[in-house]
């Protein structure tokens, strides 16, 4: 069987004033020519710093920023070449969830509206059932009925993301994107969070996407790790070849940072950016007059590919 | 006009009430009787009770005989989640807290004056020269229409008398300290001009620039990138050995303390639950909230089915349960809990604790 949501070339740009003032607009990749496969009942991690189009990524899977070119394919069917009103159908089958679930619930809405909203919507219930439903999805998210008739200003920010969560889960879809979406709570609640994502993940056989800039998080929850650095994949591969076998530079600062050693090189201020180098020149400690002139490509096996030149194999 | 200015007299009557209600709670602390033993600690805050006095209710307390010791030379680690009362704690010692929260008992010693007790002038040559700061935000706590380096040397001007040439000197010379390579070239720069780590390169030479005997750091790294983070953690922990500031460390963040800190501190709702040192702590935390804590962290190395955690969630300050805070999440909680609070009691040398498990 092939991959469930195979990504190929996905390429998002986004014009920008050069300064405040100046009518001059340059380009930005946020996301570029990224291409992977996600497979059935796994869940793929996707990491990086802020700014590296980690969200932009996930916003184009769901359609709602239309990438500039690419093929997003969700079961052999081509999403960027249907049309509007078979987009429905697909926004039963992919789901999100945001960082923040402050802003992602509506606030003049009690949760069982919330809930039965897309039960109604993609015909999952009806008006008579649609109460009982909820109260399923409640408990399967770890609340209990007293929480139905609430506000969301009156729950706290764990409950709120588990509101959102249960609201993913409504429509039975088949993959879920997570988009940071313990980043925002405190460490005692992340905990809970985390492990009710990976109660859904075993009981539900569900496909995931979970962006998170934690890489322990990531590596708790991921089979799959891809690495993006400025818009690009530096490094994909399983989880253990990932955290085990870290080839990229900026995957291993990534990795050592996270374990807690806090030595970072800095930028160099020197050197012009060019288009046409690797885009982690300025920052890196292997870099030569080579990964100036020519842009890495991903190389590899299935199981761990990596964009860098310089690439040496590096245990930690 | 008139109806405002009754409002007013309302508010400050519900504060003063407040206060005597306050005052008659205070009961003799074992720990201000330790402090006079030990050997004078550089900032030493006692019994410290914040409130907020609201219209419609009653004093919200943010927070409560909150007791805390940093000595010279020191990085004390304050962790908690949100709401728990880092940031006012900080603000407490600046005494920043803004209205209609007052600092209703308690004292603040620093370098053995009591900082409570000096009035808003006295304080202003404390802020800035002597207790240093650093917000979690470079963004909004740079002037975005000044140059950077003209921001670090209003600090110099007004708690030293140096002339225009000796500042712009110093200046560079802080800014050198603080990690750029090109000092005189950043000092023309505006804030905008310069990346989130490099915004909070300047807020730390403006911190240090009179050579404070502390620095309180109010999670300076939260909104930066793990890379940009662990240079700037680096860049304090060069700067704490060199010019010998102790400082106060706030984060959300455990594995931060672990790397940088000397003692910790946790809060929970307002209290300090557990003082302790950092490799003590982590080999052997003696809170329940710390313990749970620690098992709720996503190890680097353990990779199981499930994460430990801790039940419940964080209570609001509005709706506190009776007796230990804690007890309605605690995994040993006893009749006793839920009745009384439990004092904070000391259960070794520079090991504190809130709670009855260690009371005999």
């Amino acid at each position: 069987m092939g991959p469930m949501l195979s990504v190929s070339e996905l390429e998002k740009t986004y014009e920008v004033r050069k300064t405040a003032f100046s009518n001059k607009k340059t380009t930005i990749r946020a996301v570029d020519r990224i291409t992977f496969d996600l497979h059935k009942g796994k869940t793929l991690g996707i990491v990086g710093e802020s700014g590296s189009g980690k969200s932009t990524l996930a916003r184009c899977l769901m359609l709602l920023e239309k990438p500039d070119s690419g093929v997003i394919k969700f079961f052999d069917q081509d999403l960027l070449k249907l049309k509007e009103e078979n987009l429905k159908s697909l926004r039963k089958d992919i789901q999100i969830i945001f960082q923040d679930p402050y802003s992602s619930l509506n606030p003049r809405k009690k949760i069982v509206n919330t809930l039965s909203e897309p039960l109604l919507f993609h015909q999952i219930a009806n008006r008579q059932n649609v109460n009982e439903k909820a109260v399923e999805i409640l408990h399967n998210v770890g609340l209990d009925e007293d929480s139905l008739y609430k506000y969301p200003h009156e729950m706290s920010g764990g409950q709120r993301q588990r509101v959102a969560i249960g609201r993913a889960l409504a429509s039975e879809p088949s993959l879920l994107i997570a988009d940071e979406p313990v980043s925002s709570l405190d460490v005692s609640i992340q905990a809970q969070i985390i492990n009710l994502f990976v109660d859904i993940k075993n009981e539900f056989k569900i496909s995931m996407i979970f962006i998170s800039h934690d890489l322990n998080i990531v590596r708790f929850i991921s089979d799959d790790i891809l690495v993006l650095y400025k818009g690009s994949i530096v490094e994909m591969g399983t989880r253990d070849e990932i955290f085990l076998h870290p080839i990229h530079p900026y995957t291993q600062m990534l990795i050592k940072a996270s374990q807690g050693e806090f030595c970072a090189v800095q930028e160099k201020t020197d050197g012009a950016i060019t288009d046409n180098g690797c885009k982690y020149y300025r920052r890196c400690e292997l870099a030569d007059h080579f990964c100036e002139a020519k842009v890495p490509n991903l190389q590899g096996t299935e199981e761990h590919s990596v964009a860098c030149f310089k690439a040496t194999r590096y245990r930690i | 006009m008139v109806v405002w200015y009754k409002k007013l007299a309302i508010w400050n009557w519900f504060s003063i009430m407040q206060e005597v209600k306050i005052i008659k709670n205070i009961f003799p602390c074992e720990f201000a009787e330790m402090l006079g033993s030990e050997n004078n600690p550089l900032l030493a805050m006692v019994d410290v009770t914040v409130g907020f006095c609201t219209e419609s209710s009653s004093a919200i307390n943010v927070l409560e005989n909150l007791n805390l010791v940093i000595d010279k030379g020191e990085v004390f680690g304050l962790v908690g989640e949100s709401g728990s009362g880092k940031t006012m704690t900080a603000l407490s010692i600046m005494k920043l807290i803004p209205p209609p929260g007052r600092i209703l008992s308690g004292k603040i010693l620093f370098q053995g004056n009591d900082l409570l007790l000096l009035s808003e002038k006295q304080m202003e040559s404390v802020r800035g020269k002597r207790i240093g700061m650093i917000f979690q935000e470079p963004m909004t706590s740079l002037n975005p229409v000044f140059r950077v380096g003209d921001q670090v040397a209003e600090i110099l001007s007004v708690h030293t008398e140096m002339k225009k040439k000796e500042l712009a000197k110093k200046t560079i010379e802080l800014l050198k300290d603080v990690g750029f390579d090109d000092p005189a070239q950043k000092y023309i720069q505006y804030p905008h001009q310069l990346s989130g780590g490099q915004r909070q390169r300047i807020l730390i030479a403006m911190s240090i620039a009179c050579n404070p005997a502390l620095v309180i750091a109010d999670e300076p790294t939260t909104a930066l990138d793990v890379a940009t983070e662990g240079q700037i953690l680096c860049l304090l922990q060069d700067l704490v050995c060199k010019y010998q500031i102790s400082m106060l460390f706030i984060t959300h963040n455990l594995q931060i303390i672990k790397n940088i800190g000397s003692r910790i501190g946790i809060m929970y709702a307002g209290r300090i639950v557990e003082e302790n040192r950092v490799d003590d702590f982590f080999r052997e935390p003696l809170h329940p909230y710390s313990k749970g804590l620690l098992e709720s962290i996503v190890g680097v190395k353990k990779v199981s089915e499930r994460l430990e955690t801790i039940p419940g969630f964080v209570p609001k300050l509005t709706d506190l349960p009776a007796g230990c805070k804690f007890h309605p999440r605690c995994k040993n909680v006893m009749a006793k809990c839920k009745k009384e609070e439990p004092s904070f009691i000391n259960v070794g040398k520079s090991k504190w604790v809130r709670c009855y498990l260690y009371q005999n």
